[in-house]
């Protein structure tokens, strides 16, 4: 900084001491613009994120139409999830490069060790191929095999958090883990899998935790182990919380992993196939009707933000606009008193561009305080949205990025706020303020 | 009485600030009138009448995977009925604010081109009805003999192969809108069902965004008994100051009865009812303080820009009142510039708000910003510049005529 930057940061200070309810006033009303806007952008940001970066870009999740003809209209979308005989079919015919079916539970476990009293757990019953297409993190074991699942085999794959809970920790591979009456062998426990949204299985809630328990699908159903989530019937099916196999229900979701868009292409056309062969055989009745959206895609099909927090986030950028424009005001009406002290400078020589800077100076430091004192209230902020009862509630910190931006966005929409006060300011003709003097 | 033409000259002196208060009482206008009316959404959406007496209700819920087999639900209602309390029992299948239901479309003539109307089905047993406070306005209830058993191996067969359904009085209206619907015919497919009686309004368990949408009431019920294979729960009705006692005495005789399985839910509906709303709760209050906070810097931006107008004004100021003004002619000069910003901030702000709530409903569920809003909104805006000016005004009227010579 220059010797004159340093004198006009003096000069700033001093000013700025000279009136201290009205800066006060003035940085405050930044700060609080700054930090209601950043809270709701930092949830919104957080909760729009990519959950499974690098990988998600190969994920897709089909959608076939097996409805009735009951109320169909052309161009309707498909149901959200799968029918069992509809996910085993497409499970079945491997024409993607992974694929995994999957439905979320909830089981008893009843632990070994003294004064855990059984409890329930969130499970996913899912196949093989979950763990590999998803990247699922082992800390210990590894995921069950294809085998597994055409068995039926009692294995399961626990979280770190159950592992702790039931095993007290460490390596449980090997141990016998008790599931609604049921014994099961642990086969894997997961290492730092929190993946937010909980994009698989989004009807247990979008930003849900993960599950505690994993177990091959097939043995859910041996075993009939309770099912969670929605079960959307046409015709005379009826839900409940293990419906038939047979129903007219949908009940389960299908992800699979397509790793070239001719893949992608490819398994459109199988899905349009597979419609047009069921309808042949009058299982479906309805023209096909398929869709094939990525898992970005599936989430904003999804509206997986909640409207509440983007109307937050807009209402929160109004809330700074109205605080700029009130920054805007309060500067110009701080310059402008100081219409004499400006002629006199101007008078003795400093040119418009010295005043400029000067008051632009005197802004920047509004600003950071502003930013300052914002980035505290954004703290205070996300701590209260974290008190908050919704789900996305504890996903709510800052990173970085928005650390930055909360700056970024103080500095600049300060120097942005002082600059128009500055440079009405600095046309003050040096003459006339002589004179009323 | 003041007139307008020499503030406004001076205003025309003093463009930029002049234009900065009008903005400003614009945009906050513009953005409280609108997050005002959000909240009243919410507030009614809380306020929804369910219909059933909620505040003499508790239900639980009990397991059916275990060992020991499915637990029957006569077997479990007959045994919760001796609780002492205990005013009445029923099992059902969902309830008001839980977000788990079983809906279905029915129409009004067979076949799978006929027009679907979704409602939401309720089943429990005999009790039902009048254990949630739920009454038959027209026709009549089931009779007991007509109830069957639904499980899970029955499910796909006997499912609304009913004779007799009962729909509530919105669904009825919403079918034949002015008519009587007792007697008519609603079908599912092929199957058939009558309407043997019409029933006062039950909120369904996922309610629409709004609060005053029809729809929230759209239900009927069949005469199927079913339990805790359907995952259906237990509804008991208790006096408002007993059901606590009664929901604990309640998962003490479930759980001996049934040693090996969990009773895996337990509340009061008036709990349950916070909890569903817990979100729109949560939304209400930020934005109130926002509403606050929006105009706490308004009014910070008024009183700033006032106190530098009057600051500036001195002398002027001090010349009118020398040339006769009275105290009173000076406040009401800032009271009246004052009043003309902020009418063109609102006019400006009017714009605002109604272009704000058409981009709202355009990708929201928010339905059209009520008219009613703006004048409301007006007269607080004039209100908050009132008070604002105020402090200003008063100091300006204060400067002695003196100050006109002095200065000079």
């Amino acid at each position: 900084m220059s010797s004159q930057n340093a004198y006009y940061l003096q000069l700033a200070l001093r000013a700025l001491q000279r009136n201290p309810v009205l800066t006060t006033l003035m940085v405050l009303a930044l700060a609080v613009g700054i930090g209601t806007c950043m809270t709701t952008l930092t949830v919104l940001h957080v909760l729009s994120g990519d959950p499974l970066p690098g990988r998600s870009s190969d994920l897709y999740y089909p959608q076939i139409d097996p409805r009735d003809a009951l109320s169909y209209r052309p161009g309707e979308e498909p149901m959200g999830q799968v029918t069992w005989t509809d996910g085993m079919n497409l499970l079945e015919a491997h024409r993607a490069d992974r694929q995994a079916l999957m439905t979320g539970g909830s089981v008893a476990v009843q632990s070994t060790r003294n004064g855990v009293d059984p409890f329930f757990e969130d499970a996913l019953y899912t196949t093989a191929e979950f763990f590999p297409m998803f990247g699922v993190p082992f800390r210990y074991g590894h995921a069950w095999g294809a085998a597994d699942d055409s068995s039926r085999a009692r294995v399961a794959v626990i979280s770190d958090a159950l592992n702790r809970r039931v095993f007290g920790g460490g390596d449980s591979v090997g141990k016998v883990l008790r599931l609604n009456g049921a014994a099961f062998r642990v086969v894997g426990v997961l290492g730092d899998w929190h993946p937010s949204p909980h994009f698989y299985d989004m009807y247990v809630g979008s930003y849900a935790e993960p599950e505690g328990v994993y177990l091959p699908l097939s043995t859910s159903q041996d075993i009939k182990m309770d099912h969670n989530g929605p079960v959307d019937c046409w015709g005379n099916g009826g839900g409940g919380p293990r419906p038939a196999h047979t129903a007219p229900c949908v009940w389960l979701q299908f992800w699979v992993q397509l790793d070239s868009p001719a893949q992608v292409a490819a398994y459109r056309q199988f899905l349009v196939n597979y419609s047009a062969q069921q309808k042949s055989l009058g299982r479906f009745q309805r023209p096909p009707n398929v869709r094939l959206r990525s898992l970005m895609q599936w989430l904003s099909y999804n509206q997986v933000v909640p409207d509440d927090v983007r109307m937050q986030a807009w209402l929160a950028l109004g809330f700074l606009l109205v605080c700029l424009v009130n920054t805007v005001g309060l500067l110009l009406a701080k310059f402008l008193r100081r219409s004499g002290e400006i002629g006199v400078r101007r008078a003795l020589g400093a040119s418009r561009r010295a005043i400029f800077m000067q008051l632009l100076i005197e802004s920047g430091l509004v600003g950071l305080a502003g930013g300052v004192l914002g980035l505290l209230l954004t703290l205070l902020g996300l701590w209260a949205v974290r008190q908050q009862p919704s789900d996305y509630a504890k996903l709510a910190h800052l990173d970085p990025t928005m650390l930055l931006a909360t700056f970024g966005l103080a500095l600049a929409g300060s120097l942005l706020a002082g600059a128009l006060p500055a440079w009405r300011a600095c046309l003050i003709p040096p003459a006339l303020q002589l004179k009323a003097q | 009485m003041m007139t307008p033409r020499p503030i406004l000259s001076a205003l025309r002196r003093h463009k930029i600030a002049a234009f900065l208060i009008v903005l400003e009482i614009a945009l906050a206008f513009a953005i409280v009138s609108n997050a005002v009316y959000l909240v009243m959404g919410r507030l009614q959406r809380m306020d929804i009448h369910s219909g059933i007496d909620e505040r003499d209700l508790v239900t639980l819920q009990i397991s059916s995977s275990g060992n020991a087999g499915v637990p029957s639900a006569e077997a479990d209602l007959a045994a919760l009925r001796t609780i002492p309390g205990v005013q009445s029992a029923s099992a059902v299948n969902s309830l008001p604010f839980t977000n788990s239901s079983w809906n279905s479309d029915f129409t009004k003539t067979p076949g799978q081109d006929a027009t679907g109307y979704p409602a939401t089905i309720y089943l429990g047993s005999r009790d039902l009805l009048p254990t949630l406070g739920v009454k038959i306005l027209a026709g009549r209830g089931f009779s007991s003999d007509q109830y069957t058993d639904l499980t899970p191996a029955t499910m796909l067969s006997a499912f609304f192969k009913p004779t007799q359904v009962i729909v509530s009085k919105a669904y009825a209206e919403q079918l034949w809108p002015g008519g009587n619907a007792v007697g008519k015919l609603l079908y599912v497919d092929k199957s058939q069902g009558q309407i043997v009686g019409v029933m006062s309004n039950i909120v369904r368990p996922q309610l629409s965004d709004s609060g005053t949408d029809p729809s929230n009431f759209y239900a009927v019920v069949l005469p199927f008994r079913v339990g805790p294979d359907l995952d259906a729960s237990y509804v008991l009705r208790a006096a408002p100051a007993a059901r606590e006692r009664v929901l604990k005495a309640a998962v003490t005789k479930l759980q001996a009865m049934h040693p090996t399985q969990t009773v895996t839910k337990q509340a009061t509906l008036s709990q349950m009812r916070r909890e569903y709303f817990a979100n729109d709760r949560a939304m209400a209050w930020l934005l109130v303080s926002t509403i606050l906070a929006l105009l706490g810097v308004t009014a910070i931006g008024i009183v700033g820009l006032a106190s530098f107008w009057v600051q500036q004004r001195t002398r002027q100021i001090g010349v009118r009142r020398a040339l006769g003004a009275r105290r009173r002619d000076i406040l009401r000069y800032f009271q009246t510039e004052n009043f003309l910003l902020a009418t063109a901030g609102i006019a400006l702000g009017c714009a605002a708000a109604i272009g704000i709530n058409v981009w709202l409903m355009a990708h929201y569920a928010v339905p059209r910003l009520p008219i009613i809003y703006l004048p409301i909104g007006a007269v607080a805006l004039w209100l908050l510049g009132q008070l604002a000016v105020l402090g200003p005004a008063l100091r300006a009227a204060r400067v002695a005529p003196t100050v006109a010579m002095r200065a000079a």
